[in-house]
Formats: C-alpha cells, structure tokens, sequence
C-alpha cells in the first residue's frame, strides 16, 4: 500500500520589541531572574494590561511578509491553563479574530517550486521559565513572562520532511528580513512544534496525527519527521493503529519516543479578554506597513541571479540574512565587483564570522572597505595573496587604499621596474634557461619565483610571467 | 426539566480548574450549576438576530501604548509576596512538564 504524508507546523517567533505584549516591563536577555517584571507580569489582582502598539505593527509586518490577509476586526482571547510559569493562570492569545489569516510562501524542494498555505498567524504572550532541580523544587523566572510572540500556523499541504525543512528556512528569513525577530532556534527566538499523520493514497481522510517535541533544529525536524513517517507506515502495514499521542524526538538515536497519549482534545476554555480594548486595523495603516516593507529575499535572489549574473548558490547564501543581503548590496554599490565581492563575503568573512561567533552588524567591517579592497583587487593594485592581509586589517575598521599604501603593499606591476629584475635572474640562472630551451616548460615557474622573492610576494605574477616569456624568446 | 449536566461533567470542569469536589459537594453542586445553565437558557430566547456579538464592555478602539520599556524596579517587593524564593527565583514544589508547551 502506497501512503502519502500531511505534515503541520505551528511556528512561534519572539518579537524584538522594547517592551513586553501587554506591560511596559523590558523584554531584554541575560538579566537577573524576575528583574524584568512588574505587577502585571506577575497577574497581580487589580492590574490592567495595555496593548504595546509596536508588537501590531510587527504582526502586520509579518502578515505582509506571509502575503496573509490582515484582519481589520480583531480582539484578544483568554486561553485557560494552570502552570507555575503562567502566573494569571491564562495566556493572553488570539482565537477567534486572529491577526490575520490564509497567507502562503513559497518553497523549493528539488529545483520544484511550490506554495504553503497559512492558515492563520496571531500575537500573544510569552510564558515565564521554569528550571527544575533534583532538589524537589523547581525555581521560576517570569522575565519572559509577557515576551510578544507571533504564531504561525501552516495549512496542512506540505507532504514530506524536505518540504517542512524548506518551509521553515523560508518562513526563518522571511521573518529576518522584516527585521521583527532574530529568528534563531538556538536561542530560542523560533520554535517549532510539529504534527504528521500518513493516509493510503487517495484517501479523503486524514489520518491520526502524533505531535512530534523536543525538535530543536530545522535539521531534527528533517529526522525526526523521517523517521516518524516510517513508523507509522511501519504500524499501519502490520494492522495497528496510530494513537494520537505526543512523542519526543532523541537526537541520539535519531527515534522518536512516546511521552503520553492524548485523551480528548485540550480545553482551553477560550473567551474575549475583557480587559484590553478591541483593534480595528485600518487600510491606511495596513499600506504604510507594507511601503516601509524590505524587498524580501525570494525578489533579491532573482535580481542577483538575473542583473548581477551570480549563480543560484551564490544568491541562496547572500540571501541567507537581511544584514548579508544589505551588506553586499551596498558593497557593490560602492564599485566592487559583484562576484568578487560574493566570493569575500562567502569566503573570508563568513569564515571570520565563525572563527569570531560574531554577527555581521556587530564587526568593524564595512561596504565601502570591502568595497575598497576588492576595486584593489580588481585593477591589479594589490594579489589575492596580499588581499589576505589587506582584509585582515578592514576586518579592524582600518581603510583599505590607507593600509597598502602605509604598508607598502602595493602590487609591482610596471615593466620599467620588472624587467631589469628579469634580466638580473636570467643572467643568474643559466641552466633554467638551457631547460626552457630545451621545451622544460616547468623552469618558468621556478624563474617567476625567484622575483617574487626578490620583491617579497609583491610582483604582480601575470606580468611577471609575461615579460619574462618574451624575454626567454628573444634570448 | 431536562438534565444538561451530570456529577461526571461537574468533575471534568472541576479539574480543569485544579478543584477537588467530595461526593457531597459534587451532588450538591451539580444541581446547582444545573439552574445556572438553565438561567443562560432562558436568556438564550431572546431574538439577536442581526446583532453583532459583543466581545468588549469599553468602547475603547485601538487604545495603544507606544513601545517604551520601563523597568518597574519592584522585583524584591514582588518576590516577597511569592511563598518562597531562592536566589531571585520563585521557588515552588517539583513540576513535571505535563503541558508539555506551556503556552
């Protein structure tokens, strides 16, 4: 029996905001536990919620980015569950009038394209975290209690594990283009849960679906949806059935595990929030979002491919960040290259990046250095083996043309000064010169270097290499 | 009058609210909440037909704050109303991960 797989993603993304959701408490990182919380946060009796204006305007912004249709009428809802990280006992949500809804972007899996339904996206509130100790206690921090998060539910049409990792890189810079998130699993900032059901081929039903947890990377929600696609497969063609139930994925053994089974549906006994006004979104507002909206990387990656002749690989890794994309965009405005510089910001400083686990927005370099040392490049003023050092000082924020000039790096180019050089070394080296005659191609190389090494690497080896064949043959 | 709720439902939204009822509340209480919902019957009759629902009390419309931080600098008058703490942490009993989302 042939199956086909219906995979569902619901994505939360925490927002970059001053101040939290619905109190102006800060929504900062790293600072002591319960420092950023104020009555509200803690859902003391009595206190009022406000709504912080820019998470709207930040779920507007993403709703442009999903090509969703904005709701104009919308209301906040009160979802109801007990936990310690969730001191009102409910979570301020968005249920029935979410921000907005049927969105889609698109995918490419195997060089096919293909579009992704959203079904809906709305903004909430952040829980606080919870530590447990073997101690017998568990310690709570409600920093985070109030962070605004947008989530975002897919349609269920992406059929196979490839296409959930597709979906989520390009729901992951969709969002980073916009600017609203930093959209990082690792930190936090994006998470994913996941549900798969598998159904035989042209059934009209959907099968049970198991949720999938602990997916802590694009690439564990690749596997980990893999394998649970063989074991449901593996369960149906022995006669049992699926229970709907929530599993765990073990990044050790690469299996998922069961956690618990589900009974009923969850009863959050969803209402309107009574204490937070309603919202009517107005098209004027809706239109002044979208015109301050970034090109996004999808419209780049074409341009970069079709006007600036860069391969498609080229353009997906320029596209991989906004502050990349922008970055070299504005180095090319400054005159380089557009290879060349795709080739430096691949290379060389991707690899600094890593080495320095530094963002690009957070280092001493910029377009117009990069720019600088690849117009250097370009017109034969300095070699790629000199650029090394040249971009190990615009690396520190040090101009370019300033540091060869100072340094003396500038390339030997002119024949005037190469070719008493070249007649030193052929005078020099007679036995090379036999070889040549003699159809030993190889003696060229050992001739080219004895110049570099006369001029410390700064000879410019096409010239060298030129005037130094002529002169061979005319001896 | 037809029963709209029995003992066993009465115990569902009772854990749902983390209660526990006796079985002398429970026959107590479940008639109770009986004449509620045939209270809300009763309001049911009348004719809406055309009215909007209504999800708010104000009439309050987009009534935002600007997206400015301010630190309450409460935090140690706050953990001292937590019924214990550590360290700047609410300290409470042992919780396993039930909800398992905790959003």
């Amino acid at each position: 029996m042939n199956f086909e797989t219906t995979i569902g993603l619901e994505v939360h993304v925490e927002l970059k905001t001053n101040s939290k959701i619905f109190s102006p408490s800060p929504v900062q990182f790293g600072s002591e536990p319960n420092a950023n919380t104020n009555v509200i946060d803690w859902g003391y009796p009595g206190v009022l919620p406000s709504t912080n204006k820019g998470v709207v305007e930040d779920g507007i912004r993403a709703a442009l980015a999903l090509h969703a249709e904005v709701e104009q009428h919308q209301h906040f809802d009160r979802k109801n569950y007990f936990y310690p990280d969730n001191p009102k006992a409910y979570q301020i949500s968005q249920s029935e009038k979410p921000m907005a809804h049927d969105g889609w972007i698109e995918i490419e899996v195997d060089g096919k394209k293909k579009k992704i339904g959203i079904a809906e996206m709305h903004i909430e509130e952040d829980a606080g975290k919870n530590s447990h100790s073997p101690n017998g206690f568990s310690y709570v921090d409600l920093n985070r209690q109030g962070t605004p998060l947008i989530e975002i539910v897919s349609k269920p049409e992406i059929a196979s594990p490839d296409e959930a990792y597709a979906y989520l890189e390009a729901l992951r810079q969709r969002i980073q283009f916009t600017g609203i998130s930093d959209v990082k699993m690792e930190e936090g900032s994006m998470r994913v849960d996941v549900n798969i059901s598998i159904r035989p081929v042209g059934s009209d039903k959907f099968g049970t679906k198991t949720e999938l947890k602990n997916l802590n990377s694009f690439n564990y929600v690749r596997k980990g949806l893999a394998f649970e696609e063989q074991r449901q497969q593996q369960v149906l063609m022995s006669g049992g059935t699926i229970g709907q139930e929530t599993r765990r994925y073990d990044e050790a053994s690469g299996t998922t595990i069961l956690m618990r089974v589900k009974e009923g549906s969850d009863d959050y006994r969803y209402f309107p929030e009574p204490d937070l006004p309603v919202l009517n979104i107005s098209q004027d507002w809706i239109d002044e979002i979208g015109n301050s909206m970034p090109e996004m990387p999808g419209a780049r990656r074409e341009r970069y491919i079709n006007d600036l002749g860069l391969t498609d690989y080229d353009a997906m890794v320029l596209t991989q960040t906004k502050e990349m994309s922008d970055f070299f965009e504005e180095t090319i405005a400054q005159g380089a290259d557009p290879k060349m510089a795709s080739n430096y910001l691949q290379g060389d400083v991707n690899a600094y990046l890593n080495d320095n686990q530094v963002d690009l927005q957070n280092t001493d370099l910029t377009p117009a250095n990069l720019a600088g040392m690849v117009k250097l490049i370009s017109d034969g003023t300095i070699s790629t083996k000199i650029a090394k050092k040249v971009f190990k000082a615009i690396t520190k924020g040090e101009d370019p043309v300033k540091f060869v000039n100072d340094k003396g790096l500038i390339q030997l180019s002119d024949p005037a000064k190469l070719q008493p050089m070249i007649d030193e070394v052929l005078a020099a080296n007679e036995q090379s010169v036999e070889d040549f005659k003699n159809g030993k191609d190889r003696a060229i190389g050992y001739l080219v270097g004895q110049i570099m090494k006369q001029t410390h690497g700064q000879a410019n080896p096409q010239v060298v290499n030129k005037l130094l064949i002529a002169s061979l043959k005319a001896l | 009058m037809a029963s709209h709720i029995d003992e066993q439902q009465v115990k569902h939204v009772a854990s749902l609210a983390k209660l526990e009822f006796s079985d002398d509340q429970l026959s107590k209480f479940t008639p109770q909440l009986e004449s509620i919902i045939d209270m809300f019957e009763t309001i049911d009759k009348v004719d809406t037909t055309g009215v909007e629902p209504m999800t708010s009390a104000s009439d309050q419309v987009n009534a935002m704050r600007e997206d400015k931080a301010v630190n309450s600098h409460q935090r140690d008058e706050l953990l001292k109303n937590a019924p214990d703490t550590e360290d700047g942490f609410i300290k409470v009993p042992a919780i396993i991960d039930e909800s398992g989302d905790g959003e």
